[in-house]
């Protein structure tokens, strides 16, 4: 049976804002045991003006209240393409959550924060073997940010060598980040186009490659689920051409244990801790970004950098040729207790079993849909398929596919992502999800294409079973309203 | 594998409906030469209650405020994080969900992170605040660039009073895009020196970036380093390590601050080793399209009931790509919600009584430390709940000392600041306890058990 969405009892919640009542407070201190101080007048401020008054309660109803009101990993499946959504294992909350980790200060002194240090040793290890890379900074707070740090070291190592290069490749198929990063970094993007197969071929590397191209982005598996399996040749060409091989690693969810893009020629890779390694998203962060490097951009690691001293472990600020910091202190590291956890608990077979079975399962999703639903590339799949809505009659489009799954019960796939796929469907299941969940994700995938054939309405005016139906988004942005005011303001 | 529920069945099942034999055909686009022929070296996989064993001898080697009594601060501050904030991020259906694209199931999301901008906007005085960043030296940065973007102009004059790790950060994102980074030195009261501001301001200057408090933990005077900034067509960008401080302080939108950046760490989040907190990121309304980040706007559905969405997003990088005006993608959500739910608890009284602890504990343990003989505080501008102290003894036994007697005594600051080799940065806040502070003092003065 399908586990279709419900409308079941829905509670109303105002912002917090609109419970206040003058005198409420939910919080106290201990009455002060030393004299009561002032700073001078012009200095202090008379009260923050909008500030709630609110009693205990009222917060702990309301934000339950509001949690009911989204969809998460827990309440079902979510296979939004890209962003890996597995199971988030409860012990690593746990884990987090030990006061000796949670509540060690950044500046306390090393020979009295060695089993922090340690596990931030053990974990960049870890990563560095399940990769192939030679070093790995856990210091960046989230993909992006590890995109910077990865882009910030190949133009170090190009300057190092008094090179002057320009231009970074990047295929159209790539996420935004990799463009907006390079940027950043002070380069000219010079996109790539796929071509029809879906997979960078090493001709069209070596068309581009030049000796103003510092660097190619790419994407391994790439953003359509297809293995660039040209990637040591485009490896080469872009060596023997003078530059260097980023990956952006949001998709090594496929290949653990399996293949190593350190092995496969690519200089420099981004991890992302809430994808791969079942760290949560938390509504949108935080993630953690860590970045592996082969051996000859090791000296521009961001510092500090955790090193092994004996049985002693220490942050080396002795970095001359580093990049430097890219935040405070040393990164996420309640994320990185995470990603460890779940590491231990998945040993190197557990890893490598998870690999499979994320391929596994979203293949077993292509062989259900691909009869109904249109597939632009005949590539093998790895850990994710990309579907798109050619198929679908009637003026159904991506949007309205996704909008109805929500009245089924479902997070719809990312859509419209990648570019490249006119009404892209792009669907990620992981590893952690049954056939039965998928069967029954499946038959609510046809379902839908068979009443876009029928009845089309329903698609056109989903979703219906939520609290709030499709919003507003274009009077969001013509005229926005991003915090509340008391009325009368 | 508790986390993966395949059966054999299962995948015999699902294997003949793709049309393969085995599991390994999955993977025949991998080139062979590729395929990594032996298991990964790592630990052998431990069950729950191995993994927990194994994390708890971790945390038991390092030192915390539970084990020692901590006076580290230098922006991860040790604050009473009430129960309800933990209990409540605890509900998966917030820390299990993604980014809020579809906005129909993630009203929870959107409308908390609509309260967090909200109240971010009530306490730095400014009109909007973005969903977050990183953390407050990545947010720092971030300013940086949208001055240079919203000014057109590319010299940043930065105060060596604010967080040296900020002040690395900001040289990081900078290095490639020509700006010009001066440093501005700090005046003998602590504050920066207003001259020397003065000297350097000119046409080309984009932005003044200073701490509020500064690293020092003094206050600046922005009211002034505003107004000398505006008269060059210059933006104050005010970053706020210590957002505590914000429950006493003028904000500095009042102030005349044009970008107000900093940490949220102190609201509700514990310290973490340095991390997840949650940079916060708020500016004036002319400025909106030039911000970076994630917004969350109100807007109504098609019944016209009020719902929340992502808006804004051309100005970002899954738009607008190379042309974005910040790469970021992800925020600090979870954060941001631990925010406005420590917010909310503490609400207008709650907020201002715990600025007021620790200005008077921080001044209680000032003026015990400076009648000690040997200490003084060189810096004479005001401060909350931060100070630096002098000695005329040696820093390093000074150190051992106080460690031999389970306190960590703060923070030496000749790190940051070659010199400052008698120095120290000295932290107090709502959570030490009179007796606490006298058993520092006593240490201090050479006594203790």
């Amino acid at each position: 049976m399908n586990r279709i969405g419900t409308s079941g009892l829905q509670l109303n919640e105002k912002l917090i804002f609109e419970h206040s009542d003058s005198g409420r407070c939910g919080y106290s201190l201990p009455k002060l045991d030393v004299p009561a101080v002032s700073l001078p007048e012009q200095m202090i401020r008379t009260e923050v003006a909008g500030f709630p008054e609110v009693s205990e309660i009222d917060v702990v109803r309301h934000y339950t209240r509001l949690s009911t009101w989204n969809y998460g990993v827990d309440s079902g499946f979510y296979p939004l393409g890209s962003c890996t959504m597995k199971y988030n294992p409860k012990v690593n909350e746990a884990a987090a959550r030990i006061a000796g980790l949670a509540d060690c200060h950044p500046y306390t002194p090393g020979h009295l924060s060695q089993g922090a240090l340690e596990l931030m040793f053990h974990l960049q290890t870890a990563l560095a073997e399940i990769s192939g890379f030679a070093a790995v900074t856990l210091q960046p707070a989230a993909g992006a940010h590890g995109e910077l740090a990865g882009m910030l070291m190949v133009r170090a190592w190009h300057e190092a060598k008094g090179s002057r290069r320009s231009k970074v490749l990047i295929p159209d198929t790539a996420h935004g980040t990799n463009p907006a990063t390079a940027a950043l970094c002070g380069y000219d993007v010079v996109p790539i186009e796929s071509g029809g197969s879906g997979v960078l071929t090493a001709e069209t590397v070596a068309q581009f490659m030049n000796d103003d191209v510092a660097a190619l982005m790419v994407t391994n598996p790439n953003t359509l689920g297809l293995f660039e399996s040209d990637i040591k040749k485009i490896c080469e060409i872009v060596h023997a051409g003078g530059g260097l091989v980023y990956c952006d690693g949001a998709n090594l969810n496929a290949l653990m244990g399996i293949a190593r893009p350190g092995d496969m020629g690519i200089d420099v890779m981004h991890f992302n801790l809430h994808k791969t390694f079942s760290t949560p998203h938390g509504g949108g962060g935080p993630g953690s970004g860590p970045v592996g490097v082969a051996k000859k951009l090791i000296p521009y690691l961001p510092k500090p950098v955790v090193v092994q001293n004996k049985t002693e472990y220490k942050l080396d600020f002795d970095r001359p040729e580093s990049i430097g910091r890219l935040r405070s202190f040393y990164g996420n590291f309640g994320i990185m207790v995470r990603a460890w956890a779940y590491i231990l608990s998945m040993g190197s077979d557990g890893l490598k079993f998870a690999s499979q079975m994320a391929v596994l399962n979203a293949n077993y999703i292509r062989a259900r849909l691909a009869a109904v639903y249109h597939l632009p590339h005949q590539h093998r799949s790895l850990h994710e398929v990309v579907f798109s809505d050619a198929n679908l009659p009637n003026d159904c489009h991506t949007l309205d596919l996704a909008k109805r799954l929500i009245d089924y019960g479902y997070h719809p796939p990312t859509i419209y992502f990648p570019l490249v796929v006119k009404g892209a469907i792009m669907i990620e299941p992981t590893e952690t999800e049954s056939k039965e969940i998928l069967d029954e994700f499946c038959d609510a995938m046809l379902a839908i294409a068979k009443e876009a054939a029928e009845n089309p309405d329903l698609l056109h005016a989903a979703p219906t079973l939520t609290r709030v139906g499709r919003l507003d988004e274009t009077a969001a942005a013509r005229q926005p309203c991003l915090s509340w005011l008391p009325e009368g303001l | 594998m508790r986390y993966i529920p395949h059966t054999e069945d299962d995948i015999r099942q699902m294997l003949t409906r793709i049309g393969v034999d085995t599991v390994d055909a999955l993977f025949s686009e991998v080139p062979s030469d590729l395929r990594l022929n032996r298991d990964l070296d790592l630990p052998e996989a431990l069950a729950e209650t191995e993994l927990l064993r194994n994390f708890k001898a971790l945390a038991a080697v390092n030192a915390t405020a539970q084990t020692h009594l901590s006076f580290l601060g230098g922006g991860a501050y040790n604050h009473f994080i009430p129960a309800v904030v933990d209990q409540l991020i605890s509900r998966s259906e917030f820390y299990t969900a993604y980014t809020p694209y579809q906005p129909e199931i993630s009203q929870g999301t959107l409308q908390a992170i609509f309260e967090y901008q909200t109240l971010i906007c009530q306490l730095t005085g400014m009109e909007v605040s973005n969903a977050s960043m990183y953390d407050g030296a990545s947010a720092t940065a971030e300013a940086v660039l949208m001055a240079v973007r919203s000014t057109r102009r590319k010299q940043i004059l930065i105060a060596d009073s604010l967080h040296p790790e900020y002040r690395e950060t900001i040289a990081t994102y900078c290095r490639h895009l020509q700006i010009d980074l001066v440093a501005l030195s700090f005046a003998q009261n602590g504050q920066v020196d207003s001259d020397e501001l003065s000297a350097h301001l000119g046409q080309q200057t984009a932005a003044v970036v200073v701490g509020y408090p500064n690293f020092f933990g003094v206050v600046e005077d922005l009211a002034k380093l505003s107004t000398l900034a505006h008269d060059h067509g210059a933006l104050l960008v005010s970053a706020v390590a210590e957002p505590i401080s914000l429950g006493l302080l003028k904000s500095p939108g009042e102030l005349g601050a044009d970008i107000v950046v900093g940490e949220g760490q102190s609201f509700g989040m514990p310290v973490s080793f340095g991390g997840p907190g949650v940079g916060f990121f708020a500016a004036k309304q002319k400025a909106v399209r030039s911000m970076p980040g994630r917004l969350i706007g109100a807007t109504t559905d098609i019944h016209g009931k009020t719902g929340y969405v992502l808006t804004l997003a051309t100005r970002e990088q899954h738009i607008r790509r190379e042309k974005a005006t910040s790469n970021i993608c992800s925020n600090q959500g979870m954060c941001a919600l631990m925010a406005a739910i420590y917010l909310s608890l503490l609400g207008k009284k709650g907020i201002r009584e715990v600025a007021e602890q620790n200005l008077a504990k921080a001044a209680y343990a000032r003026a015990a430390i400076t009648a000690i003989p040997g200490f003084c505080l060189p810096f004479s501008a005001p401060v909350f709940n931060e100070f630096v102290v002098e000695t005329t003894k040696p820093l390093d036994s000074l150190f051992i000392r106080l460690e031999r007697l389970n306190i960590l005594g703060g923070i030496p600051l000749t790190r940051y600041y070659p010199g400052m080799e008698n120095r120290f940065l000295v932290c107090v806040t709502e959570q030490h306890r009179r007796e606490e502070i006298d058993v520092l003092v006593t240490a201090l003065k050479g006594g203790g058990a």
